[in-house]
């Protein structure tokens, strides 16, 4: 054990209660573990990716900069702003960069830390970029910027190469309940094994918003979908705009009245365009604690880490289950296997395509399709999508045969899904 | 009375204060926000003294009114490693000072205080606690005969108390809650709140669907199609009843599958989707809404309290509504009051529309049967002022939800007497029982390795008073501190004294033996938990105290807000294992 001479060196003062862990074991320690100067390093040396900088980012910062990171990267998104989540910036700060206001702030409270803001997607870096990192933290509210980051360092493991693979830990909330996770890609269940757990809320069929509303949110899913097609084509429609908003409130409680459906109001349209996750402090402070508890742990091994699930509910009481997802076998990121699916051949390519869009684990926006054999229907290049637009009226007998692998890909994702089709007698 | 949407069109979108607290509003709407504002926290704060802050923190973020921290303690060094609302320039300030002016710039709404005192001192004459609408007291406390002293007066004043713990990776905190703490509004998750009274259908009910299926034969496809559910399966309902020589709806599992496929029948399938979607709600829908009425425990547990059957002219308004709910119930034979929401489901607007009406307007009128057994009760025993309307109304919305909390007092470590667990071990023993069955170890050492810090402190407290003389001060008061003279580590000896001996079980008539700390392997465990715990040498680490100070947030804007259900009454949590336990100490 590394004891320093003669108790604590003043620089590491205010670290004394820190220290009380790098520098003995615990019962549940690691019995190979090596405590004090090499970890303390260890520590202070470890680059850590932040992505996001919302109300669960803001509290990874300042966890990860008193739990002694010295070296501290952080991305921004485009994400939902709220002061009063987010406690690192000031009603001053408004209209300034996020990721800036939000480093500068920590850095002056945390002397000695290093912050470093990255403005701009993260999709817009490559490989390089992240591998620079020991591991990545994640706060988002976009489950997009989720999959992307997941399937990117699923893709940078190199088996050949033990630094390739970084720990991702990602937390979310919504309302009183939310759940903190630690993916070693390619080794254990990742983000796009365990999507169906984050499906999407079914969304409303069209031909209800157009002719049958019965609830306040049809009517405002009428006025965001069809009526601002109709009457302000063109224009692109600001969410954040509260001119738009009022205008898709009033031509929502317009029809409203018109059908007799009473409880349309303005913060009911705002939540509907806007898909509003209820958000409080509380429960950022609880998922971004646990998720930088785990990188603590991880970056010293001062202790055993999360394997590698655990989900929070605070309504009812305090629940919490933590387990080990299983990685899936036919996972289209961390897997090799295609999956089966069940198809009707008559079915046409496009009702196909349609059909994959409201899958809970596909969940695709543009998907292009190839078989063995050939592209079905690719979206770029255009002149491709010209060749292969006609396929779309096809019948799947017609492309494929019973039991061939297709692969589906999107190009937002990063990533390319195998599925097995079985043709329906 | 039809209920019509007149109001226009608002001249401007929601207000500065709306907009900034709109994600939460949306969980506790109005009157939480209004309960919060006009709330006073009270920090009682001490040792490394971050779970209190933080805790803070994520109370003024949502807007609570008004906080107070009493702080002995200046700021040192170590404080800056592991404290966030502290910089350079507070070294030797008040923590208390500083920690309030960095907390209070979160939020310019919200009015901070701070006290430079020991809990000790404050509490002096306890009644200053009078103050406060809720009381955060950070242990461990150096004597037990003060936390005693607040938990009573917490207790005989209804203030609730939260006593929070962190200790490197663990943390604990029981929440003291008034005797009684009613919450009407308990969010139960709108999936499993549907009481449709399908069973127990009324008049106008079965008129309206009477128009609507009685020519299900010679309806239009579309017409066909858009037949609400509920009004399908009211139908087949009637169908089977006729056919069956007790005249009685499906009543278990294998006679509703049977009447799953009398409905699927029904359903036209030479169109071009091959099936009907109503249809499809409707067989969906069986097994979950051809249930007879039946009550949920808590609010069994509520019927059955004294204050329910015999409410006086003392009694909270909660105990009046609760009687009047619970004269219904028995009137009705077994029925509830409607909450009257309406899923959506496939149907025509007008038909949806009118079906919503139907059953607001029931839930109008069992309402107002309420109220007029409320005004008889209120006339009876001369209380004044009337209950107002909307509380009537939330309670029988919720019935079925409600829950009714007893609050327990704390469990006191004293160095002088052991814990009686008399009234507690057997349930304390079925949750170790029951954590092993599931393979998962129980926390609940965890929260026993807390009182014996308590204790241990209590222990030192009394030796300080004792040795007040003495040329050597004791330096430190936390566990390890094993350079005290005569004050040997007491934790594992502490669990002797407190373990599960039950004399009140008779061991005769339960003849299986209580599981307790002293098997070797319990021993094992709780030994590695008391070691941890040495470890940490009183440290708070950050991310735990973070986390805890979020769950601590949690459950105090439950309570401020009587929305949603607080928890009863102890939660642990494990920052190695990364999970909770929850217990009713
Ligand atoms: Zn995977």
């Amino acid at each position: 054990m590394v004891i320093m001479a003669n108790g604590v060196e003043p620089s590491r003062k205010r670290w004394t209660y820190l220290d009380n862990f790098l520098n003995k074991p615990g019962p549940t320690t690691d019995p190979n573990w090596v405590p004090g100067e090499v970890t303390i390093n260890g520590l202070e040396t470890s680059k850590v990716l932040v992505i996001g900088a919302g109300g669960l980012g803001c509290e990874i910062l300042k966890n990860l900069a008193l739990s002694g990171f010295k070296d501290i990267h952080e991305a921004d998104t485009i994400d939902v702003s709220n002061l009063n989540r987010q406690f690192l910036f000031r009603e001053a700060d408004v209209g300034k960069s996020k990721a800036e206001c939000a480093a500068a702030f920590v850095e002056k409270r945390v002397k000695g830390v290093k912050i470093t803001p990255y403005n701009g997607k993260i999709q817009d870096k490559d490989e390089d970029y992240y591998l620079q990192f020991q591991m990545i933290v994640c706060g988002l509210d976009s489950i997009e910027a989720r999959r992307w980051i997941n399937a990117t360092l699923v893709g940078m493991v190199d088996m050949e190469n033990p630094e390739s693979l970084k720990p991702l830990i990602d937390g979310g909330t919504e309302g009183f309940k939310g759940q903190a996770r630690v993916i070693l890609p390619s080794m254990s269940s990742c983000i796009e094994c365990q999507l169906d757990l984050h499906a999407p809320r079914a969304a409303v069929p069209l031909c209800t918003l157009a002719t049958i509303p019965r609830q306040p949110a049809h009517c405002i899913e009428w006025a965001h979908i069809i009526a601002w097609e109709e009457h302000r084509k063109g224009e692109v429609l600001d969410t954040d705009d509260p001119e738009h908003i009022t205008w898709l409130y009033q031509k929502a409680s317009a029809r409203a009245q018109e059908f007799n459906i009473p409880g349309v109001t303005y913060s009911m349209t705002q939540g509907v365009v806007k898909n509003i996750i209820p958000a409080i402090a509380s429960t950022n402070a609880i998922i971004a604690a646990s998720c930088c508890n785990e990188a603590f742990k991880i970056a010293t091994g001062c202790n055993p880490w999360l394997n590698n699930y655990i989900q929070y509910s605070g309504d009812e009481g305090i629940f919490t289950y933590t387990f080990e997802m299983e990685q899936k076998e036919d996972c289209p990121v961390c897997g090799n296997l295609a999956r089966n699916l069940t198809v009707d051949p008559n079915m046409t390519l496009q009702d196909f395509i349609d059909s994959l869009g409201d899958r809970a684990e596909a969940q695709l926006k543009k998907p292009t399709l190839r078989s063995e054999e050939k592209s079905l229907y690719s979206q770029f290049p255009a002149s491709l999508r010209e060749q292969t637009a006609p396929n779309l009226s096809k019948k799947l007998s017609e492309l494929v045969v019973n039991g061939e692998e297709i692969a589906v890909s999107d190009p937002a994702f990063a990533i390319s899904f195998k599925y097995k089709l079985i043709f329906s007698s | 009375m039809v209920e019509r949407t007149t109001t226009p069109p608002p001249l401007q979108g929601p207000t500065a204060k709306e907009k900034k607290y709109d994600r939460q509003l949306r969980l506790w709407a109005a009157s939480g926000q209004q309960a919060l504002e006009d709330s006073k926290v009270l920090l009682l704060n001490s040792g490394p003294g971050v779970v209190g802050v933080e805790a803070l923190k994520n109370l003024l973020l949502p807007g609570v009114g008004n906080f107070t921290i009493v702080d002995e303690a200046e700021v040192s060094e170590k404080d800056l490693g592991v404290n966030f609302f502290l910089e350079e320039e507070s070294l030797g300030n008040s923590r208390a000072e500083e920690t309030c002016k960095y907390l209070q710039e979160l939020n310019p709404e919200v009015t901070g205080n701070a006290i430079k005192k020991s809990t000790e001192a404050f509490v002096e004459i306890p009644s200053i606690l009078d103050h406060y609408t809720l009381i955060i007291l950070i242990g461990p406390t150096k004597d037990s005969n003060v936390l005693e002293k607040i938990s009573r007066y917490a207790q005989d004043h209804s203030i609730p108390l939260f006593y929070v713990h962190s200790v490197g990776f663990y943390s604990h905190f029981s929440v003291q809650l008034p005797d009684q703490f009613p919450v009407v509004d308990t969010h139960p998750d709108p999936a499993t709140t549907q009481d449709l009274r399908l069973l127990n259908p009324w008049p106008e009910l079965l008129i309206f669907m009477r128009e609507k299926v009685g020519n299900l034969i010679f309806q239009s496809d579309h017409e066909h199609g858009h037949v609400p559910w509920l009004l399908l399966l009211l139908h087949y309902l009637n169908v089977w009843k006729a056919t069956r020589r007790d005249g009685k709806p499906p009543k278990d599992y294998a006679e509703k599958k049977e009447f799953i496929a009398q409905v699927a029948e029904g359903a036209r399938t030479n169109n071009p989707e091959g099936g009907e979607e109503n249809f499809d709600e409707a067989k969906a829908n069986v097994l979950k809404s051809l249930n007879p009425p039946s009550i949920s425990n808590g609010l069994r547990e509520v019927f059955d309290s004294e204050d329910c059957q015999n409410p006086t002219k003392d009694s909270a308004n909660f105990w009046i509504i609760a009687n009047a709910i619970h004269k219904f119930h028995t009137k009705n034979k077994g029925l509830l009051p409607l909450p009257g929401t309406l899923p959506d489901m496939k149907a025509q607007s007008s038909d949806y529309i009118k079906l919503q009406n139907i059953y607001k307007a029931k839930a109008r009128s069992d309402i107002a049967e309420i109220t007029s057994t409320i005004r008889q009760t209120e006339e009876t025993l001369n209380r004044n002022p009337p209950i107002e309307e909307k509380e009537i109304e939330a309670f029988c919305k919720g019935a079925q939800y409600v829950k009714l909390i007893r609050g327990r007092p704390l469990r006191i470590a004293k160095s002088t007497e052991p814990i009686d667990w008399t009234d507690r071990a057997q349930a304390l023993s079925q949750e170790l029982e029951t954590s092993k069955m599931l393979g998962q170890e129980s926390l609940l050492p965890i929260y026993f390795a807390f009182l014996a810090l308590d204790r241990h402190h209590d222990e030192l407290s009394l030796l300080h008073q004792s040795r007040t003389n003495d040329p050597h001060p004791i330096k430190s008061l936390i566990p390890g501190a094993r350079d005290i003279s005569g004050a040997t580590l007491p934790l594992p000896n502490f669990v002797e004294s407190a373990h599960f001996y039950t004399p009140a079980v008779d061991v005769d008539k339960d003849p299986k033996p209580w599981p307790r700390f002293d098997t070797p392997e319990a021993q094992v465990t709780f030994e590695n938990v008391v070691k941890e715990i040495e470890r940490a040498d009183g440290a708070e680490l950050h991310n735990i105290s973070a986390l805890t100070g979020g769950m601590v947030a949690q459950e105090v804007i439950k309570v401020l807000t009587k929305q949603y259900v607080p928890v009863d009454n102890t939660c642990v949590f494990d920052g190695v294992a990364s999970r909770a336990g929850v217990f009713n100490i």
